[in-house]
């Protein structure tokens, strides 16, 4: 029997067709699944263990689904809850999800996937010959694991499709492979494995593999040969082009796609159009491996300040390496002499927005702008110390001279006061496949009842 | 000779996880396609992007009309050092570059 997935858009928070998502459920689905996460904007949601987008737009998101997920009267997954998918984010999504409950008065069963790993499980795994590095991975000791603030797995199949099997009808996991939650049901159902997994990966972005990409909404059917995917949206068209178009998308390898548990191949998938909406897909396969478990892992690499500047001045702005030089030099110094400090206690970097500032040393044009700004980094080991740093260059950053014999310059500040404290700098420190003999040994599962209990009661 | 990005439809680049970059150069048809998978130079690519020629993984794709290349990112994604958090401005240091 075909199973029917319905996905409402590539990420909880960037909105989705409403129209479109009550197309989907009409279809009847057996499963809606919807990703919460991913690293694409950097470490510091998964060092900070805290979700990228507004809880208001997660929550009015959330509760559409949940009605969605009423009227259609089957299960409900989001996986990386809460943008990275660590302990915390989890408990954020699930506090929304009662607080949803509790307001619409439905009495529901929600499991909750933990990914987060305790560093002395990693550092057991890394002294026991467990933990693989990938290509390029950061230097990784125990000690170095237990100073980071977050580390997760990314659950496979076997893990989502544990916390289905306790009857949830919502399911809130951690951190999951992207694909993960499309491919649990199908392959439980025993769909044909290949296909679970690649129309997984075609489905994980939602709408993006149509022609209408923000559209959001689209329903993939897997069975024992293949899939058929078909956007929802209004005018919106999957086409094979399309389709395997996004296998290239966020994806080193476009045919090639490890997994816990082993890797999908689509060098010998076929895409044909059933027919101006629809494709089909058979041929790709999965190759069971070891079972392994992929690891990300953040920890704060220093706090920063920032000051911006913005040079209009013609004559500054044709110099602007040659000031940054002179200026950068004179600030190594001052620092020195006034707070006894000199690199790598603390980093001061400028980047001139203009000229560089996106790529850096790999810039290769040169062009006459207007204006520069020139952005200034500190990053230094404490907060106190990057802000002290802040405040030291402050008055340097305005006025300092291309030349000694010249009256002092005073270019634009934005804003009072010019610095600005950004907190913690968090990096990945981890690029690294841990092994596991079973599954569930590096996941936890919890189970528990939301809304209100007594109309519950009396429902019964 | 004229930009790459004078001769195709697109020119793209995102992150590929923390740790790699991926640029797809989507030609748009058969004709461009060859043309660009043959003027493309997989060690001048490398050097464009500061990488090690054996670090860059090819692939030329004639069903899309797409010549891909796979490389870690200059810098890791969100350290220090790093200038372009999604990785997407990176594309255009291979959309200017001269090609036959």
């Amino acid at each position: 029997m075909p199973t029917r997935v319905l996905v409402p858009s590539g990420v909880l928070g960037l909105g989705f067709d409403r129209a479109a998502l009550a197309r989907g459920v009409a279809m009847r689905p057996d499963i809606i699944a919807i990703d919460g996460g991913s690293t694409d904007s950097g470490p510091y949601s998964l060092g900070a263990g805290v979700s990228k987008y507004a809880r208001a737009a997660t929550k009015s998101e959330w509760a559409e689904l949940m009605a969605a997920r009423r009227a259609a009267g089957v299960p409900l997954v989001i996986g990386t809850a809460g943008t990275c998918g660590a302990d915390a984010t989890v408990d954020w999504m699930a506090a929304i999800t009662a607080e949803i409950a509790a307001e619409t008065g439905e009495r529901l069963r929600v499991a909750r996937l933990y990914s987060g790993q305790p560093p002395a499980r990693v550092a057991a795994a890394l002294a026991g010959g467990r933990l693989r590095p990938l290509m390029p991975a950061p230097a990784v000791t125990a000690e170095g694991l237990h100073a980071m603030t977050n580390i997760v797995a990314l659950a496979g199949a076997e893990q989502v499709q544990a916390a289905l099997a306790t009857g949830a009808e919502i399911v809130i996991a951690g951190r999951t492979t992207d694909t993960a939650i499309i491919a649990a049901l199908p392959l439980a159902r025993r769909e044909h494995p290949g296909a679970c997994w690649h129309g997984a990966k075609i489905a994980e972005c939602g709408a993006l593999c149509s022609t209408n990409p923000t559209s959001g909404v689209i329903v993939v059917d897997f069975d024992t040969a293949g899939f058929t995917v078909a956007p929802m949206a209004e005018g919106a068209a999957c086409t094979p082009q399309s389709v395997s178009a996004h296998m290239l998308y966020e994806n080193a390898d476009p045919f090639l796609l490890h997994e816990p548990g082993g890797h999908l191949d689509v060098r010998g998938a076929r895409y044909v159009a059933l027919d101006d909406r629809r494709v089909r897909v058979e041929g790709s396969c999965w190759v069971p491996g070891p079972y392994t478990v992929k690891l990300e892992g953040a920890r704060v690499a220093g706090y920063q300040t920032t000051i911006l500047a913005v040079l209009r001045d013609p004559r500054y702005v044709a110099r602007a390496r040659d000031w940054v030089a002179r200026l950068s030099a004179f600030l190594a110094e001052t620092i020195a002499r006034r707070m006894g400090l000199a690199p790598p206690e603390y980093r001061l970097e400028f980047r001139l927005i203009g000229v560089e500032a996106a790529l850096g040393a790999l810039e290769n044009r040169t062009g006459a702008p207007v204006e520069v700004g020139v952005l200034g980094i500190v990053t230094a080991a404490s907060q106190t110390t990057a802000t002290e740093i802040g405040k030291l260059i402050n008055p340097f950053v305005l006025h300092y001279p291309l030349t000694d014999d010249e009256e002092l310059p005073t270019f634009a500040f934005p804003y009072s006061p010019a610095t600005t404290d950004r907190g913690a700098l968090y990096e990945f420190a981890l690029n690294h496949v841990m092994h596991l003999d079973d599954p569930m040994e590096a996941f936890r599962l919890e189970v528990a009842e939301v809304g209100p209990a007594v109309a519950n009661a009396e429902a019964l | 000779m004229p930009k790459l990005s004078d001769i195709v439809p697109k020119v793209r680049s995102k992150n590929a996880g923390p740790f790699w970059l991926t640029v797809d150069v989507f030609c748009g048809d058969p004709a461009t396609f060859a043309r660009v998978a043959a003027a493309l130079d997989t060690a001048a690519v490398a050097a464009l992007y500061g990488q090690p020629a054996g670090l860059v993984k090819r692939f030329d794709i004639p069903e899309l009309n797409v010549v891909k290349f796979s490389f870690p990112r200059p810098v890791v994604q969100g350290s220090a050092d790093d200038r372009d958090m999604h990785g997407a401005q990176w594309a255009h240091l291979l959309a200017e570059a001269q090609v036959a």
